[in-house]
């Protein structure tokens, strides 16, 4: 069968000069004609959109078991319906909103220090005349990002150990060690922290590339009016990253309330939970340890509804002011 | 050109600034490694930075010789190439399907996965589901639930977009079906992306643990990444290997270490290669419709 001989379907009406009547009509032989034409691509699209809705719809759907009874091995529906119950449950659980403060706090240090972090080591990078040390610089940078989540763990727990090296600097530096790991108190720095170290050098990627395109003859015309280079960084370079800038925070707007589940879950323990225990980590207690299912869903759903409106509410209001958004 | 004096202490700064965060960033590792060649007198006392004191190859002969640290090993090695195999399979027969431009119903499929980005089922229903399927402690709870990446998929397809057009339409004119036009024509000519794609699933499975954590109660189906989170829980303190040494808790902190170099240890060896296919993979990314 010819690939792309034969006549799209929008093109057909007009070469006959006659419009069909209905729109309604027009879609349909439309789609006989695609299907007898793709068919083979359609075949192909069959196993993914199969994957797509058992792993990704059918749980979407699943959510209803906030709403309904669930009992071990029964329906992924659950049993039956329950209204409000365990939305009104967890508004009234006094750990959920400790998890929630704790994620508010968490997501805002994460935007506060992981954002503008990479954007700051980009713009350094770029200073740099030495493209080999620039190539190494980066090439140590994104080490951490390649490592599983239960190695950073791993280094985490060890560098904060009271034998670790952030006790043995503290040790130099003020003659005490802090029990890093076990005081709730120091869990936010700890967990920013390793989250910068581990985020900064993998982040600065998009910027550099989109550092790469700006126009060259943009620097020379500043530079002929007087500018120096902070002026030229201020006036040339942040705004040429802008949509890039724009594009990253609304995705991190989105992610807002994920705040490193499976990182806090490695290093979080009982003693820290007073600031380390986030939404998804209580819920993951609730529901796969405790086995409630239905309240956990319920505090999950709330969890994915509040990251839905917070994205898009970031790209709506970016599309506005900035001009720039993902959709 | 001439340079001022603000501008000099400027590179100086930035040469600092570059230098340290070069430090600080790889200073974890070598610390691990030399901890892992360390005596735990040494380690406990807090003085191994990034020299090996007490140098000791014990730790490593033990680890080796243990039975499933090996055969978690193996799982990962199991798990990462079957994950890989069926991710690059739904990935490139989606992507290569809804990158034709007149493909009708394209928007609805290409929405229908990118909304997955941005929300989710959630952790439970997900549980429920895998379990409800019959999935838990087998090897399909660990290779299937993330096999489309949205993000790759987004890749592929603008790799398959950017391809020129008359090569497709010279194939079909030569007689070739959409399903010969893709394996003969176009995934030949795509080496460079599919073996991108490759390593993005590899890596991301090999490094994986949650799935086997929530799905895997089996410790002989356990990928290594568990033997590992189990180590720094605690919960096995130092796997059947310290059953050999006096004071298991003494040996954690070197085992740890161990273990931790033989995890990343494949890792660590095609980073260098892999780095500059991961980085072109994200910019290719990184280009908006």
């Amino acid at each position: 069968m010819a690939l792309r001989l034969e006549v799209p379907p929008e093109a057909q009406p007009a070469m006959k000069g006659v419009k069909p009547p209905k729109k309604a009509m027009k879609t349909k032989t439309g789609w006989k004609l695609a299907i007898r034409r793709d068919w083979r691509l359609y075949t192909l699209l069959v196993l993914p959109l199969l994957y797509l809705a058992i792993f990704r719809y059918l749980p979407m759907l699943g959510n209803v078991i906030a709403f309904r009874q669930f009992q071990p091995g029964g329906s992924i529906f659950g049993q039956k319906w329950v209204g409000l119950k365990y939305v009104v449950l967890f508004i009234n659980d006094p750990s959920f909103w400790q998890a929630f403060q704790n994620t508010i706090v968490l997501g805002v240090l994460t935007l506060l220090f992981c954002f503008p972090m990479p954007i700051i080591f980009a713009l350094m990078l770029n200073e740099l005349r030495s493209q080999k040390f620039k190539k190494f610089v980066q090439t140590v940078a994104y080490l951490p990002h390649f490592m599983s989540v239960v190695i950073i763990a791993g280094m985490i727990l060890q560098n904060f150990s009271l034998t670790g090296t952030v006790n043995q600097i503290s040790e130099g530096l003020f003659g005490s060690t802090v029990n890093f790991t076990q005081d709730a108190n120091w869990f936010r720095p700890m967990y920013i922290s390793s989250e910068v170290w581990q985020t900064m050098g993998w982040g600065a990627i998009l910027y550099l590339a989109s550092l790469t395109r700006v126009d060259e003859s943009l620097y020379e015309a500043a530079r002929i009016d007087g500018a120096n280079r902070w002026q030229q960084t201020w006036h040339i370079t942040l705004p040429a990253i802008r949509p890039t800038i724009v594009t990253l925070l609304i995705l991190n707007i989105g992610t807002f309330m994920a705040v490193g589940f499976e990182k806090i879950l490695l290093i979080y323990n009982p003693l820290n939970y007073a600031t380390s225990d986030v939404i998804s980590t209580y819920l993951y207690r609730v529901g796969v340890e405790s086995s409630n299912f239905s309240y956990a869903a319920a505090i999950g759903m709330f969890e994915s509804v509040i990251g839905l409106v917070l994205i898009l509410s970031a790209n709506a209001i970016f599309r506005r002011t900035a001009g720039t958004s993902l959709w | 050109m001439k340079e001022s004096t603000g501008m000099k202490a400027f590179r100086a700064f930035n040469l600092v600034f570059l230098l340290s965060v070069v430090f600080i960033t790889a200073y974890p590792f070598l610390n691990i490694i030399a901890q892992s060649f360390s005596s735990e007198g040494f380690i406990n006392s807090g003085r191994v930075n990034l020299v090996p004191l007490g140098f000791n190859v014990e730790t490593y002969r033990l680890i080796l010789a243990d039975s499933t640290f090996w055969s978690n090993y193996g799982n990962t090695v199991l798990y990462t190439v079957v994950a890989t195999a069926i991710s690059m399979v739904l990935t490139t027969t989606f992507a290569y399907a809804i990158a034709k431009k007149d493909l009708k119903g394209r928007s609805v499929f290409i929405g229908l996965a990118v909304f997955t980005m941005f929300f989710n089922g959630g952790l439970i229903p997900n549980y429920v589901l895998i379990s409800s399927l019959g999935m838990r402690d087998t090897i399909w709870a660990v290779v299937l639930p993330n096999a489309i990446s949205v993000f790759n998929l987004l890749i592929m397809k603008s790799f398959f977009e950017n391809m020129p057009r008359e090569l497709e339409e010279a194939a079909a004119i030569d007689g070739l079906t959409q399903y010969g036009v893709l394996f003969r024509v176009v995934l030949p000519l795509s080496k460079a992306i599919v073996a991108t794609m490759v390593l993005f699933y590899a890596v991301a499975n090999w490094n994986s643990w949650f799935t086997a954590f929530l799905y895997l109660d089996k410790p002989e189906l356990f990928p290594v990444t568990i033997y590992l989170r189990n180590m720094i829980a605690g919960v096995t303190t130092a796997g059947s290997a310290g059953g050999t040494v006096e004071n298991v808790g003494q040996i954690a902190a070197n085992i740890q270490s161990v273990t931790i170099v033989l995890t990343v240890l494949p890792i660590l060896c095609v980073y260098p290669f892999v780095q500059k296919y991961f980085f072109s993979g994200v910019m290719l990314g990184s280009v908006k419709e």
